[in-house]
């Protein structure tokens, strides 16, 4: 019987968050800190050709100068620290400037003399694209992988940059929404036949669609803060991750992995854009060494726009065909990602969310992804799924239509479930009950007594919706590492980041589980690397709670077989014989023979070997190895790499319902209920699976109608780069009694049941919004994420200008 | 920064750009800024102004606390740099996030776009003052623990300002009146209806 997964507990840093006591980055100051500042390129496109820093140089309080000279040279395609000859995006980092004070660093940026020589930009993919379009860099316009794509938030290795034109035939037809014949891809994959497919169609659906990217505005702007101390760098950094940083970082900082302690106690937001080491930590680390001083480097809510990462736009085609049994016999699908100033796309995610949604018999994908000189782009909460998931969800509504059935019915023939596959190559997945989700969230909702309702009220006008959010939510391999002290209590180590999302706190209870420990016996240790931390996965593609459950249930489970095997030599019998509960090891014939948890662990002690750590398993990565070494002699460890058997990719599924009340005069709606229902296999803690569920929903309606990048195509600046203009949405944009609910049935790949579900939250709420908006405008496709207010009046005033032109950075 | 530019031969998309256009294009979209809104305005550290005219007394949480303030210093400044208190936190400093929220006389003010100056003689209460003496949490932030409401925590400070504000004000608002109030301190993550629920806990609305 289950005593921790599954119920509610207060994660240990939650106090310290209403109070205000918990530290960020940008909390702790260091005697004889210094302050960074930035210089940043003004331009969104040219060559550096001088730098005169001479007159801040000699300014009272400035003590130094970092330029990319004092880095290792990035070749292109890689996203550099700091810009060495070529800017290629307005707010590039160019220098930083360190001082006594932060008014000083900003006081000498001011003295600064850069002679640039403008170049060429470009913001818009189909316009690099098109025959003497303008390039983003000199060497090319497109990224071209070499090497297979790494997970989400990985740094881009293996690539290039080439230069790629379209005929002006295939320009021409896909800005007229027409299939781009004889434009190149660089990515494309297909199974079945899809010209069969669409032969068996009864019904072929063909539209073009556009998504725009926007900024992660983590309210936190990323905020470095490092110092050195006999050969050691101490590094407090805005991270998502934890253990996830430091093999990349110490490359950063040519320093030993044992060199490197990484603080972290708490992170304003990432959403996908602090996963990893991102270039930027590469200046504060580095300057400090060089002044040998603590360096403090704080960006502005401006700079955090320009470097802090985007979501990718995309231009794309769909052509989708249904039998008329309502089963996807075919797609074709095209993508034009807008890669920004780094060039990746999520264009094959966006695919992916399509074989999920359908599992089309026949699928044809081509995609490419372009260089423009606006802001990097990188992982952003379902990035290219939850996209995909907005535009398609009114075309799987018009699909369903042509065929006269209801939508939700649709989905549930097409939708994944356990012996379905995901992406282009078909793989498997570890369970999935997406159907019981739609037959759950259909009755939560009242989809039916919706449906019946009358439509119109005067002005106003309701509109119902439905939509599937999806992303892989899970892996494999990582490490566990439990400690059980002579105090006789279990310490958790954690490697996992500490986002906002709590699954540091969630997954330690899968030991606490397996250990029977009562909750106030278990300490979690976390937050920096000298906490002794294994090896952990990043905080991003909604994997933590798959992971992590996982590894912290075969580390206990490691510690249980100690904890018999010690029982067994000094009470005799074999290992076999001996059980766990009460925080006892004891004789399952007996219970009165045995070993309480702390006698236990100074026995531990006592044989050393690998009951205390002094020896440890040779599969373990190098970071567990050196946080094992850390421990070795303290308690009985409990260390293993989760080899649990098994394949395919675990998904996260969440379906959306959302129902909207719109006035045709002003093209503003309310959204006046919103349910959304998980397959996420087991809750693992119910009270943040809530905070999840209703932080994605409120994601969703940014995406689906508020959120976009804005570029002034005639001089390639940025209109929004603040809050406010980015408009993220507030308590006034959302609704406020959120139904949530979960399918809960336990994944057979996970001891504990649990699979991830941070981004499909957003996916399936931004797909339920889309859809409902265009049911309240009787099936009017906009085949825009973001759908917003100004598109809908504009369509109800029958104009067409705001909706027609397909571009990613629109102005 | 200052900058000079010159452009190469090649044709482009953008070879009608003059001069003039592109400073009229920097000023629409108000981004040419290259350093961006830093911690101080305009401040000046060689402004000459003596010791005497900078040491002020602020009244933070019911203490009074002698600080030297530049002239042009802010109160989320002076806060989190000069009195370690880090409570408050700087999301924006330019008054759209909320996340530096205090009370000034009672009134919830975003303390990036207050001058220390101009709060000599009033009672400001940050983050650090809301609980008690006796180290007992404000009914706002237990409701907040139980509803978890924070997520990344960053706005949370800033929510507690609002919410301690509002319920002495307004001691049993509606969802509705007490999302209105809040409306000023976004939250990234998207918690706003635990936020709210934790509002209508603290006010004995939920059990």
């Amino acid at each position: 019987m289950s005593t921790h997964i599954g119920f509610d507990f207060i994660p240990p840093d939650v106090p310290g968050k209403v109070t205000g006591e918990i530290k960020y980055a940008e909390d702790y100051k260091r005697e004889g800190m210094v302050f960074a500042r930035l210089l940043t390129s003004p331009l969104p496109s040219g060559r550096v050709v001088s730098i005169d820093t001479s007159e801040a140089l000699r300014m009272d309080g400035v003590v130094g100068v970092f330029t990319a000279d004092d880095l290792p040279p990035v070749a292109p395609p890689g996203n550099p620290a700091l810009a060495s000859e070529y800017v290629t995006y307005v707010g590039q980092p160019i220098l930083a400037v360190a001082a006594i004070t932060e008014e000083i660093a900003e006081s000498a940026i001011d003295k600064i003399r850069i002679d640039f020589e403008r170049r060429d930009f470009v913001v818009d993919p189909i316009e690099s694209l098109t025959p003497g379009g303008s390039n983003a860099y000199p060497e090319g316009n497109v990224l071209v992988r070499t090497r297979e794509e790494g997970p989400e938030g990985a740094p881009i290795v293996g690539a290039e940059i080439r230069d790629i034109k379209w005929p002006q035939s295939a320009i021409d037809a896909i800005k007229s929404g027409k299939e781009p014949v004889g434009g190149e891809f660089t990515t494309e994959w297909a199974f079945g036949d899809i010209d069969a497919g669409f032969a068996d169609a009864a019904a072929i659906i063909e539209e073009p669609f556009v998504t725009i990217g926007y900024p992660h505005h983590s309210l936190e702007a990323r905020t470095g803060m490092a110092y050195w101390e006999n050969g050691k760098c101490y590094f407090h950094g805005s991270s998502q991750s934890q253990s996830a940083n430091n093999a990349g970082l110490a490359r950063m900082l040519n320093i030993d992995l044992a060199d490197l302690v990484f603080i972290n106690e708490a992170t304003g937001g990432g959403f996908g854009s602090k996963i990893g080491p991102y270039p930027f930590m590469a200046i504060t680390g580095n300057f400090s060494r060089v002044l040998n001083r603590p360096v403090q480097l704080r960006i502005t809510r401006e700079q955090e726009f320009y470097i802090g990462s985007a979501r990718s736009g995309m231009q794309g085609w769909i052509k989708i065909g249904v039998k008329e049994n309502g089963k996807v016999s075919a797609v074709d699908l095209v993508i034009v990602n807008d890669g920004g100033a780094t060039g990746g796309g999520s264009g094959n995610s966006s695919a992916q969310h399509v074989t999920v949604a359908y599992q089309p018999e026949n699928m044809r994908y081509r995609g490419i992804s372009v260089y423009t000189n606006t802001t990097p782009r990188g992982a952003q909460r379902g990035p290219g799924q939850n996209e995909m998931a907005a535009v398609l969800a009114p075309m799987t509504d018009k699909a369903a239509a042509a065929i006269n059935m209801d939508r939700v019915a649709f989905r549930r023939r097409n939708v994944l479930d356990s012996n379905g596959f995901q992406g282009g190559s078909q793989g498997p997945v570890t369970s999935a009950f997406v159907r019981e989700a739609l037959d759950q969230g259909k009755r939560v909702f009242g989809w039916d007594e919706k449906l019946a309702l009358p439509k119109q009220n005067g002005s106003k006008v309701r509109g119902i919706g439905v939509g599937i959010g999806y992303h892989g939510a899970g892996g494999r391999g990582y490490d566990g590492l439990v400690r059980i002290a002579p105090d006789g209590k279990l310490y958790i180590h954690s490697g996992v980041g500490n986002l906002g999302t709590y699954s540091y706190a969630g997954t330690c209870r899968a030991a606490a589980e397996a250990l029977k420990m009562p909750w106030d016996r278990c300490e979690i240790m976390r937050g920096r690397s000298d906490n002794h931390l294994p090896h952990s996965s990043g905080q991003g593609g909604s994997n933590t709670i798959f992971t992590h459950t996982r590894t912290n249930w075969v580390a206990a489970q490691d510690a249980i077989t100690k904890l018999k095997e010690i029982a067994a030599a000094d009470l005799g019998g074999s290992a076999d014989d001996y059980e766990i509960g009460d925080e006892r090891v004891y004789q399952s014939a007996d219970s009165s023979k045995g070993l309480s948890y702390a006698q236990a662990a100074q026995r531990a002690m006592e044989l050393g070997g690998k009951y205390s750590g002094q020896e440890y398993p040779d599969d373990i990565n190098p970071l567990t190895q050196l946080a094992v070494q850390g421990l070795a002699g303290t308690g009985l460890i409990g260390v293993s790499k989760d080899n649990i058997p098994g394949q395919g990719q675990p998904p996260g599924v969440i379906v959306g319902f959302c129902e909207i009340e719109m006035d045709k005069d002003t093209g503003k709606y309310e959204v006046l209920d919103y349910t959304a229902i998980a397959d996420c296999g087991t809750v693992v803690h119910p009270k943040n699976f809530d905070n999840a569920m209703r932080g994605g929903g409120v994601w969703g309606i940014g995406l689906a109608a508020l959120e976009r990048h804005v570029y002034d195509p005639q001089n390639g600046l940025p209109a929004n780069t603040g809050l406010y203009q980015s408009k993220p949405p507030t308590y006034l944009d959302v609704n406020l009694n959120t139904k949530v609910g979960a399918v809960n049935i336990p994944d057979p790949q996970n001891p504990t049941g649990g699979r991830g579900i941070g981004e499909p939250t957003q996916g399936a709420s931004a797909a339920a919004l889309a859809s409902a908006i265009s049911d309240a405008l009787d099936g009017h496709l906009f085949n825009t994420a973001p759908t917003t207010t100004d598109m809908i009046i504009n369509h109800l005033a029958g104009n067409t200008y705001s909706t027609k032109s397909l571009k990613t950075n629109t102005f | 920064m200052h900058f000079n530019t010159t452009k190469n031969g090649a044709m482009s998309v953008n070879s009608k750009l003059t001069r003039r256009r592109f400073i009229k294009g920097v000023i629409f979209s108000g981004a040419a800024a290259t350093t961006g809104t830093g911690i101080y305005l305009a401040a000046n550290a060689q402004s000459g102004q003596s010791a005497a005219e900078r040491l002020v007394t602020l009244n933070i949480n019911g203490r009074n606390r002698p600080v030297d303030v530049l002239p042009t210093e802010t109160l989320a400044y002076t806060l989190r740099y000069k009195l370690d208190m880090t409570g408050t936190k700087i999301g924006c400093n330019r008054g759209e996030c909320g996340a530096c929220t205090v009370l000034i006389d009672g009134v919830p003010n975003y303390s990036c776009s207050v001058l220390s100056h101009n709060v000599k003689g009033k009672a400001v209460v940050s983050i650090e003052g809301v609980k008690a003496a006796d180290g007992t949490l404000h009914a706002v932030q237990q409701a907040f623990i139980a509803e978890n409401a924070p997520q990344c925590g960053f706005c949370t400070p800033g929510q507690v300002m609002s919410a301690v504000a509002l319920l002495n004000s307004n001691p049993r608002p509606t969802k509705e009146e007490a999302a209105a109030a809040m409306s000023g301190n976004l939250c990234r993550c998207g918690a706003y209806e635990h936020y709210l629920n934790g509002v209508l806990r603290a006010s004995g609305q939920l059990a």
